[in-house]
């Protein structure tokens, strides 16, 4: 079977910073793959090297099995999407949830905008009583919600998920897990989740890879992470570090 | 009739509009009670809703002819007759300057539909480029802005020949530049932001995210800067009037009534007093109501 | 043991345009030398709570209680200026993000130099002596380095470090701690923790420490408050937390996803209930 999504020792360069220094992965269509690490770790760099939002200074990223030019086309646009952190800084400020919905419609030309829009407010358990809503008048985890509708209105096969519940209240984490859980089982998505959480991560994903310093780690299971059955120390700092303060 | 204003009030201010109408107009209202707010801010809207009236309304309001002149009422000074007095050539100065707030809107107008524009597309083009654009876009910028602007629109006046169009576009040509660095200054904020990465990852042309998504961001703060550039542009553009190269004679430009009258700045004060007064009272106006849409229409106080 | 601090409903509202936002609404708890957490959703008061004790409450704000008392003094009643020196000196405050409490202009080193000398008298190269030694008891391990450097040129954890070290130079009794770790690396978190402790032990301290993270702040203080929409529904003994009876203490506790535990798909949600709220 081919994978979903490969990565053949990716680097990225900022002007002379090393954010990833050769990583590989990867992930078989209708998995969940999670990525953890201690922030600056080049979480985020992996997810936007794949969306094209970060220099890829070598290495190969492959989608279905085929290469993608540093030139994304409108079909990449279609098959990965990307959800990001910070449910504040990533809706457009003064465009209502209407227009930040079609948008992406428009601009791969899709018709049937109107049931599109209905439908994918209410598979992310909005309603359309929060169509014409503005950011502004959302809470954090209903921009949250508005975010993921925007990712799945084209249909993707791949999503990109960038610690989407870190800024959220426990109770509301909850509530998008399970939402992202649901629209994957639907979809049959593949999931990269980004999180600092190793519980979120055990939680929504079959494997993950632990990351430090732009570099893999170790690349594990989840149950092995339950388990605490990590080979390198590092894992084990964190594990032992993610049950709280001992005294 | 309390009831049906208070139903549409809360229609207006509704947390959850049924329609894109209704959001956007929900929108309008806040900003028009954050504008009403503030008083010298509605006085100031007055005073440019009555230029507006006064110059749509200029051949009833004007009790005289704005250019013909009795020569043997010359230099009369305000009385009842003529309220503002009269000139040398005999002209009433009050219809002059009724009929010179014609003069004054349709510079003020051409100037900021031809400036701002351009400004705005400088500016987020060479913000969000970035690189060589970047660099050549804010080179010419730079340029524009190291010389003062009346000294610059003396200069293409000069090369284009003195006229009120001709003034239009030089003030114009002048104008552009700090809308520029505004607009640029407001895109490297927002280039960088998830919202603009994610209209990146839904596939969208540059062309598309600088035009539908970054410029809406950029606009209101160059609305209120235009409006408090209105009265520098009227002043720019009276100077020239002042110094013969702006609007001809006998056109009854504000700037050019106050050249004419400097001759007897001493005996007859009101020649020139009367348009310096007019262009006083729209400066300020203009002035007023930039404050009051920069606090209704900023941006972080609309958000949370 | 006495009391260190005594609320007795404590209330905070604001007044805005579009109507009276209640903030805290009848807050009422006592403190000895301890560590007491405060937790609760983003949006229950729990930072109000907090500031209006240290004073720090916005302008617009209408602050009120039946009793506000400080080691014996009553924080209702004493002027501005009382209030100052108490803030500099004997109660002090440390905020998530050190990023916006420490001067971004000044180096660090600098920075705890001049309050140390805003609390006494004393000559330039005692006081940096001082200060090193205060970053070197916060664990940081190059104090010479960090002296040196500006805030923005330093870690999150090792600003918040920073930040410590400059509230203890006052050698205060309560120290309110609003978040103090939310926005560092776990392993980091935990160091952080470590020290905040140590002074709870050794200085005889009392700590309130704010977090939204009921997990970390069962693990490390001895009682923890519960808020919800400015009220507190529940207080316990932090190692009793299991006991909890309230719906929304147990809920909280509940949606976590734990590792190790047995599988939960889906995880199970809070079920809001209006009367929590009143
Ligand atoms: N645009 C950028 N320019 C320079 N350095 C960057 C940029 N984006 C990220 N970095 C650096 O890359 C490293 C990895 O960042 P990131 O992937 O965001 O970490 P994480 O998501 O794991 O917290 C960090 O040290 C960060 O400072
Ligand atoms: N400056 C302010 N103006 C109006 N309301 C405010 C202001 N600051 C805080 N509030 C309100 O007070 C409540 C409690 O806020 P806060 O104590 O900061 O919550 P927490 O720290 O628990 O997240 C919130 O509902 C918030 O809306
Ligand atoms: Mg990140
Ligand atoms: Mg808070």
């Amino acid at each position: 079977m081919t994978n979903a999504l490969e990565l053949d020792r990716v680097e990225v360069v900022y002007d002379d910073f090393h954010a990833l220094k050769g990583v590989s992965l990867a992930v078989q269509p209708g998995e969940a793959f999670g990525l953890v690490g201690e922030s600056g770790s080049g979480k985020s760099t992996i997810l936007r090297a794949i969306a094209g939002l970060a220099p890829v200074a070598s290495g190969t990223i492959n989608i279905d099995g085929q290469s993608l030019s540093k030139r994304r086309d409108k079909a990449f646009y279609r098959s990965v999407q990307m959800v990001f952190q910070d449910p504040y800084g990533s809706l457009h400020p003064r465009q209502t949830v209407d227009r930040l919905l079609q948008e992406p419609l428009a601009i791969h030309g899709i018709d049937d905008q109107e049931r599109r829009i209905v439908r994918a407010l209410e598979e992310v358990g909005l309603g359309t009583g929060f169509r014409f809503r503005y950011p502004h008048q959302l809470s954090g985890g209903q921009r949250q919600r508005v975010a993921i509708a925007r990712a799945l209105i084209v249909e993707p096969s791949i999503l990109l998920l960038d610690e989407p519940t870190s800024a959220l209240d426990a109770s509301v984490q909850a509530e998008v897990l399970n939402l992202l859980e649901t629209v994957r089982k639907a979809r049959k998505l593949t999931f990269l989740l980004v999180s600092h959480d190793l519980a979120v991560v055990a939680h929504m994903c079959d494997r993950l890879m632990v990351m430090q310093h732009g570099e893999e780690v170790e690349q594990l299971l989840s149950t092995e992470l339950s388990a605490r059955k990590a080979r390198q120390p590092y894992t084990q700092k964190l594990i032992e570090a993610s049950t709280g303060f001992r005294r | 009739m309390s009831d049906v204003a208070m139903s549409r009030r809360e229609w207006l201010l509704s947390e959850r509009p049924q329609s894109r109408l209704q959001a956007r107009l929900g929108r309008a209202y806040m900003s028009w009670q954050r504008f009403a707010a503030n008083r010298l801010a509605l006085i100031g809207l007055a005073i440019i809703i009555m230029l507006l009236l006064v110059a749509a309304f200029a051949p009833v309001l004007a009790p005289y002819s704005p250019v013909a002149g009795d020569l043997r009422q010359g230099l009369k000074p305000p009385g009842w007759e003529h309220w503002m007095g009269t000139d040398d050539q005999g002209r009433d100065i009050l219809s002059r300057i009724i009929y010179g707030s014609r003069l004054t809107l349709y510079v003020v107008v051409l100037v900021a539909i031809l400036a701002a524009p351009i400004g705005l597309l400088v500016g987020t083009v060479a913000g969000y480029a970035g690189g060589w654009i970047d660099t050549v876009l804010s080179r010419i910028t730079d340029i524009f802005l190291a010389f003062p602007k009346l000294i610059l629109a003396l200069a293409f006046v000069a090369a284009l020949g003195p006229g009120i169009e001709n003034a239009v576009i030089a003030i114009a040509i002048t104008s552009w530049p700090p809308y520029a660095r505004i607009a640029r200054a407001e895109t490297l904020t927002v280039r960088n932001s998830d919202y603009i990465a994610a209209v990146r990852l839904m596939g969208a042309s540059p062309a598309r995210i600088v035009v539908r998504h970054i410029m809406p961001l950029c606009i209101s703060s160059l609305i209120v800067r235009v409006t408090l550039d209105m009265a520098g542009i009227i002043l720019t553009a009276a100077g020239l009037g002042f110094l013969g190269l702006g609007a001809q004679p006998p056109l009854p430009e504000w700037g050019a009534m106050i050249a004419s009258g400097r001759r007897f700045i001493l005996d007859q004060w009101w020649v020139a007093a009367m348009p310096g007064m007019a262009i006083l009272i729209v400066s300020l106006g203009f002035n007023l109501l930039g404050d009051g849409l920069r606090d209704a229409l900023d941006p972080r106080g609309a958000g949370q | 043991m006495s009391a260190l601090l005594t609320v007795e409903d404590l209330r905070v509202a604001f007044h805005t345009r579009t109507g009276t936002v209640d903030a805290v609404r009848g807050v009422s708890f006592e403190l000895g030398r301890e560590r007491l957490g405060i937790v609760g959703e983003s949006g229950s008061g729990k930072s109000q709570t907090g500031r209006a004790i240290m004073g720090l409450t916005p302008p617009h704000a209408e602050v009120t209680a039946r009793k506000l008392d400080f080691d014996g003094i009553d924080l209702t009643n004493i002027s501005a200026r009382a209030r100052r020196d108490l803030r500099g000196d004997r109660i002090a405050m440390i905020l998530q993000d050190p990023k916006y409490s420490l001067d971004p202009v000044m180096t660090i080193g600098r920075q705890i130099v001049e309050s140390i000398q805003a609390h006494e008298k004393i000559g330039k190269s005692e006081a940096s002596k001082r200060a090193l030694a205060m970053l070197e008891s916060v664990q940081i391990r190059d104090p010479a380095r960090v002296y040196d450097l500006y805030p923005h040129e330093v870690s999150g954890g090792m600003g918040q470090r920073a930040m410590i070290a400059m509230m203890l130079i006052a050698n205060p009794q309560l120290l309110i701690a609003d978040e103090p770790t939310s926005a560092l690396d776990v392993t980091v978190q935990l160091d952080v923790l470590r020290i905040l402790d140590q002074l709870v032990t050794e200085r005889g301290m009392g700590l309130i420490f704010i977090s939204h993270d009921l997990r970390l702040v069962s693990s490390f203080c001895d009682r923890v408050i519960v808020m919800y929409a400015g009220r507190i529904v529940e207080q316990l003994k932090a190692s009793e937390l299991n006991q909890a009876q309230h719906p929304y203490t147990r809920g909280l506790l509940d949606c976590m996803p734990r590792l190790g535990a047995a599988d939960r798909h889906p995880l199970p949600t809070l079920d809001r209930k209006p009367e929590w709220a009143l």
